[in-house]
C-alpha cells in the first residue's frame, strides 16, 4: 500500500515539475481572451501564425485562450459572475445586450490609436454601440448553407431544403436559438427581429416540423461531423465554411435567396477585467494591418479593417462567399437585441422544440 | 462445455469495454485528421499534444487539485471518523446522512448547488470562482468516501489496544498516534487513493464550479468536445491509458508478491 | 481514544458547503427574481414531465442492461483462481480510469453515419446504406452501458468473491439446477451487490447531460440538459433550474429509500 502511494506521489511530483519547467517565465500581466471556439484567431492551429505568441513577445504580457460556442453560452459565463475574462468577442445584438446590462466597460480609445486610421467608416457607430464607446469590430460575414456535392446534386437555393424529406438524418442545424429561429422566421418571411409572438410561434412550428428531418443539432462540431461527411447539409457562418471547404473539396456553400442574417462581431472588454489598459493594447493589437490581415485569412471572415482589406488579394476581394455582392447584402438583416420577454419565450419555445416527441 | 460459455463470454464483454478505447488509440497515430479512415503512421499528433499549452496547464491544475483536495479531505474526514465513531448512534446516524448527500445525490444536483454558493459568495465578497471553489467543491465530495473507508477500521480495532497502551505508560496522545493511526492507516490510504481517483475524473462538479482561468483536463477536454476536435485528444487518451495501466499493474504486481510471501508463510 | 470533538471540523464543512448550498437551492426554487415566496415553478415544471420520464426510461434501460450484463460477469470472475480474479477486476477497473468524456468520445466516431463502424459494415458488403445510429436513444443507452457496466460489476464481484463454492455445490449435490441455485442461493445472497450496482448505475445514467449531447444530438433533451440549459444556457433562469433540481433529487432519494428499504446496511 505504501509503496502504490509513494509511487503516486512521485508521478506527481515529476508532471508538476516538468509542467512547471514551461511556465516559468514572469510576465507583466495576464489577459484571459474569450473568443469564439471554431478557428476564430490565427492562434497557431491550421498552421497559422500564432498572434497571440507574438503579443506575448513584443509586450510581455501572458495570453490565456479560451472559447465558447455561442454568445449565448459566453453570455451565461459573464452573467453568473464567475468569471473574469479581459476580451470577448460577441456579436452585434449580444453587445448591445451587455451594454444595456452594464456587463462591458468603456473603453478608452487613446490607447486604441489604430481604431480611428483603420476601421472602415460604415462600421463606425453601428445600431448595435450607437456612440461607440464600447466595441471595436473584428470581422464580419453571414449566415448560409454548407453541402455536399457528392450527396446534394440540385442547386441550393433555399433554406428549404433543409426541411426536404430526401435528406432525411443529413441536415444538422444550428444549436442555438436566435439562429435556428432566424432560418424559420426568413423562410416565413418574417423579420428576424419580430417581436410578435404569433410569427415567432409559428417560426418554432415550422422548426418542430424540420426535427425529424435533423440528424442533429450542433455548433462547433458541424466542422467535424461535415469534413468527414457525416452529414450532408448544414446551417452554418460562411467563413467556417471557407475553412472547411479548403479540408474536404466535396463541400460547397450557397446563400438562400429568401436572405440571411449578416453579423458583425466586436471586441468588448467585460466588467471587472483586471487589467483593462493591457487589454486595450490588445485590441489596437488586432488592428495592425497584418494581424488583421492573418485573422481574417485563417477565419474566412471579411475584415471592417480597411488596412488589412487592401492588403488582400484579388481571388479573396471578389470570393463571393466571403464578400457577397451588394444586390444580396441588401436582402440582408442584422440582430438587434430584443427585449428579455421575447428572450425568455424564444428560449422556452427553443427548448420546447428539443424536448418533444 | 460451461467452461467454454465463460470464456467466449468474458471475451466478448471484455471487447465492448475495450474496442473503443483501441480504436482511439489506433487513431493517434493516424497520419491525417480522419476519425473513420486510417491513411498512414504518424506521430505528429503526439508532438502537438505536448505543444498544446492549455492541456499540459489543465493537467498540471487536475493533477495539483487532486492531490491539494485528497490531503485535506484525508486529513478532515480520517478526524470526522474519529469523532463519529465516539459519537452516540443518533447523532451518528445523523451526520452520515448528511455526509452521504453528496454520494447519493446527482452530481449535477451537487455541482448546481455548489455554483450558487459560490455565485453568491462572489457577489457579496467579490471573489472570482477559480481554484479555491473547485478546491471545495471536491474535498466536499471526497470527504464522505475517507470516511466509509476508515471508519469500518476503527470497528476492528480492539479497544482493549488502547487502554494496553496506557498501561504500559503512553499519554493518550503517544497511544492514538502510535497504536491506532497504525491500526487503521489501510483505511485512510484507501480512502485518500479513492479521492485522489475521484477526483482526478471528476468533470460534472468542476464544471459548474470553475471559473475562467483555472480548468481542470476533463473540463477542457469538454470545451474541445465542442469544436472542432484535433486528434492530440486521441493521443492525450492513449497516453492516459498507458498511464493507467502501468499504475495498476505496478500496484497489482506488489500486491500479489506481498500476497504470495504471505502465503508461503 | 474516544474524541467526539474531532469530528468538528467536519461538520462545519458539511454544514457550510453541503448543507448551505441545498438551501440556496430551496431558496432559488421557491422564490421569484424579487426573492418574494412563489410557487410558480412549480407549474413551470409541469411540462417537462415528458423529459423526467425519458430520462428515467431510458436510465432504467441501461440498468437492466448492465445488470443482465455484469451479473453473470461478476459470478464468472468471482469463480476463478485468486491471480485471475485480480486480473479480471483489473481489467475492469481501466477503462473507468480513463476520462468518462474521452470514453463518450470514442462512441462517437463509432457510431457516427460515416464511422467504423458503418464503414466497415459497408466494406465487408452487410450493408449498402449507411445505418442510423448515432443521435438515436439506442447510442445514448449504448453511452450509458458503456461508461457504467464496470459500476454494476464490481460491487457484485465484491459481494459474490463472499459466497463460498461449497454451498454451491451442496445445493446442487441436493439436487438443485443450475436456475435454482440461481433462484434460491445466489441471487439472495448477491442482493446488497445488486442494490448498490443499481444505485451507482442509475443516478449517473438519470442524470446525465454530457452522453445526450455528445451521442444523442441535442435533439431529445434529459433532465440533465434541461438543468444545464438552465444554468448554463442563453437565458439562465436558476429559478427554474433549480425546481428541476431538486425534484430529480427527491426522485432519486425516494427511489433509494424505496430499494434500501430492507437493507439499512448499503446506505451507510
Amino acid at each position: 500500500m505504501k509503496k502504490i502511494v509513494s509511487l503516486i506521489l512521485s508521478v506527481f511530483v515529476i508532471v508538476s515539475l516538468f509542467c512547471s519547467v514551461g511556465c516559468g517565465k514572469k510576465y507583466d500581466a495576464t489577459l484571459i481572451v474569450y473568443n469564439w471556439g471554431g478557428p476564430y484567431m490565427a492562434e497557431g492551429s491550421n498552421d497559422s501564425i500564432d498572434i497571440n505568441k507574438m503579443f506575448e513577445e513584443r509586450y510581455n504580457v501572458k495570453i490565456k485562450y479560451r472559447t465558447y460556442d455561442s454568445n449565448e453560452a459566453m453570455y451565461a459565463k459573464l452573467k453568473n459572475g464567475g468569471a473574469e475574462y479581459d476580451i470577448i468577442i460577441p456579436s452585434d445584438y449580444m453587445v448591445a445586450r451587455l451594454i444595456e446590462e452594464g456587463l462591458v466597460e468603456k473603453l478608452d480609445f487613446s490607447n486604441i490609436p489604430l481604431f480611428e486610421s483603420n476601421i472602415m467608416d460604415n462600421f463606425k457607430n453601428p445600431t448595435y454601440d450607437p456612440t461607440n464607446e464600447y466595441s471595436v469590430p473584428y470581422s464580419w460575414g453571414a449566415v448560409g448553407i454548407i453541402y455536399n456535392k457528392e450527396v446534394v446534386k440540385e442547386e441550393v437555393k433555399s433554406w428549404d431544403i433543409l426541411w426536404d424529406e430526401k435528406y432525411k438524418d443529413n441536415v444538422l442545424m444550428f444549436n442555438n436559438s436566435r439562429d435556428a429561429f432566424m432560418v424559420a422566421q426568413t423562410m416565413l418571411g418574417y423579420s428576424q427581429n419580430t417581436t410578435n409572438k404569433d410569427e415567432i410561434k409559428a417560426a418554432a412550428d415550422k422548426l418542430s416540423e424540420q426535427k425529424s428531418v435533423v440528424q442533429g443539432y450542433y455548433m462547433d462540431e458541424i466542422y467535424d461531423k461535415m469534413i468527414n461527411e457525416d452529414a450532408a447539409i448544414a446551417t452554418y457562418y460562411a467563413g467556417d465554411a471557407l475553412v472547411m471547404m479548403e479540408e474536404n473539396e466535396n463541400l460547397a456553400f450557397a446563400y438562400p435567396e429568401e436572405g440571411t442574417n449578416r453579423f458583425v462581431d466586436a471586441v468588448c472588454i467585460p466588467k471587472g477585467s483586471k487589467n483593462k489598459k493591457y487589454a486595450e493594447m490588445y485590441i489596437n493589437f488586432l488592428l495592425e494591418a497584418e494581424i488583421a490581415l492573418a485573422n481574417s485569412e485563417v477565419t474566412g471572415y471579411c475584415t471592417p479593417n480597411s488596412a488589412a482589406f487592401e492588403l488582400l488579394d484579388e481571388d479573396t476581394k471578389s470570393n463571393k462567399i466571403m464578400y457577397p455582392d451588394d444586390e444580396y447584402l441588401k436582402k440582408c438583416e442584422s440582430y438587434i437585441h430584443l427585449p428579455s420577454e421575447i428572450n425568455t419565450y424564444v428560449q422556452e419555445l427553443w427548448i420546447n422544440i428539443k424536448t418533444e416527441g | 462445455m460451461k467452461k467454454a460459455f465463460s470464456k467466449i463470454y468474458l471475451s466478448l464483454v471484455y471487447l465492448f469495454l475495450y474496442a473503443p478505447i483501441i480504436v482511439l488509440i489506433v487513431f493517434s497515430f493516424n497520419e491525417s485528421k480522419s476519425k473513420s479512415h486510417f491513411s498512414g503512421f504518424s506521430l505528429k499528433w503526439y508532438i502537438e499534444l505536448f505543444e498544446d499549452e492549455l492541456i499540459m496547464t489543465s493537467l498540471f491544475n487536475t493533477l495539483i487539485l487532486a492531490l491539494v483536495s485528497s490531503v485535506i479531505a484525508t486529513l478532515i474526514g480520517t478526524m470526522a471518523a474519529i469523532g463519529i465513531y465516539s459519537m452516540k448512534k443518533k447523532s451518528r446516524s445523523a451526520i452520515m446522512w448528511v455526509t452521504n448527500l453528496p454520494m447519493v445525490n446527482p452530481e449535477v444536483v451537487t455541482g448546481i448547488s455548489m455554483m450558487l454558493l459560490f455565485v453568491a459568495f462572489s457577489s457579496i465578497f467579490g471573489i472570482q470562482q477559480g481554484f479555491y471553489s473547485v478546491l471545495i467543491a471536491h474535498i466536499t465530495f471526497n470527504l464522505p468516501y475517507v470516511i466509509l473507508n476508515v471508519l469500518p477500521k476503527l470497528y476492528q480495532v480492539n479497544n482493549n489496544l488502547f487502554e494496553a497502551a496506557l498501561d504500559l505508560g503512553c499519554t493518550p496522545r503517544q497511544a492514538f498516534f502510535k497504536v491506532i493511526i497504525p491500526e487503521i492507516m489501510p483505511g485512510i490510504f484507501s480512502g485518500f487513493l479513492m479521492a485522489v481517483t475521484l477526483s482526478l475524473d471528476d468533470f460534472i462538479i468542476s464544471y459548474f464550479t470553475s471559473g475562467s482561468d483555472f480548468q481542470t483536463l476533463p473540463v477542457t477536454i469538454y470545451s474541445m468536445l465542442r469544436k472542432q476536435v484535433p486528434p492530440s485528444l486521441n493521443a492525450l487518451s492513449a497516453l492516459l491509458f498507458v498511464a493507467v495501466l502501468a499504475i495498476l499493474l505496478i500496484s497489482n504486481i506488489t500486491a500479489i508478491r506481498k500476497e504470495k510471501a504471505e502465503m508461503k508463510r | 481514544m474516544k474524541n467526539r470533538a474531532l469530528a468538528i471540523p467536519h461538520i462545519v464543512w458539511a454544514l457550510v458547503f453541503i448543507v448551505i448550498p441545498i438551501c440556496f437551492v430551496l431558496y432559488f426554487a421557491f422564490t421569484d427574481d424579487s426573492g418574494a415566496f412563489t410557487l410558480m415553478w412549480v407549474g413551470q415544471i409541469g411540462k417537462y414531465w415528458g423529459v423526467f420520464a425519458r430520462s428515467l426510461k431510458l436510465a432504467l434501460i441501461a440498468t437492466v442492461i448492465c445488470l443482465l450484463v455484469g451479473y453473470p460477469m461478476a459470478y464468472i470472475i468471482s469463480r476463478c483462481n485468486w491471480l485471475t480474479q485480480r486480473t479480471l477486476t483489473m481489467l475492469i477497473m481501466l477503462p473507468m480510469w480513463m476520462n468518462f468524456l474521452l470514453r463518450t468520445y470514442a462512441w462517437m466516431t463509432l457510431l457516427e453515419r460515416n464511422g467504423i463502424i458503418n464503414n466497415f459494415l459497408e466494406s465487408i458488403g452487410l450493408i449498402s446504406e449507411p445505418l442510423k445510429m448515432i443521435n438515436t436513444e439506442g447510442a445514448v443507452v449504448i453511452g450509458m452501458v458503456y461508461n457504467f457496466l464496470p459500476f454494476m460489476i464490481l460491487p457484485l464481484y465484491n459481494i459474490m468473491v463472499k459466497i463460498d463454492n461449497s454451498l454451491i455445490e451442496a445445493a446442487q449435490d441436493l439436487g438443485c439446477s443450475f436456475p435454482s441455485v440461481l433462484r434460491r442461493v445466489l441471487f439472495p445472497l448477491s442482493v446488497p451487490g445488486i442494490i448498490n450496482g443499481i444505485t451507482m448505475v442509475f443516478v449517473p445514467a438519470a442524470s446525465t447531460f454530457v452522453i445526450s449531447q455528445k451521442l444523442g444530438g441535442a435533439k431529445n433533451m434529459l433532465i440533465g440538459d434541461l438543468i444545464d440549459t438552465y444554468f448554463m444556457g442563453g437565458e439562465p433562469n436558476f429559478h427554474v433550474g433549480s425546481m428541476l433540481s431538486l425534484v430529480l433529487m427527491l426522485i432519486i432519494l425516494i427511489c433509494m429509500a424505496f430499494m434500501n428499504q430492507d437493507d439499512e446496511e448499503v446506505m451507510l
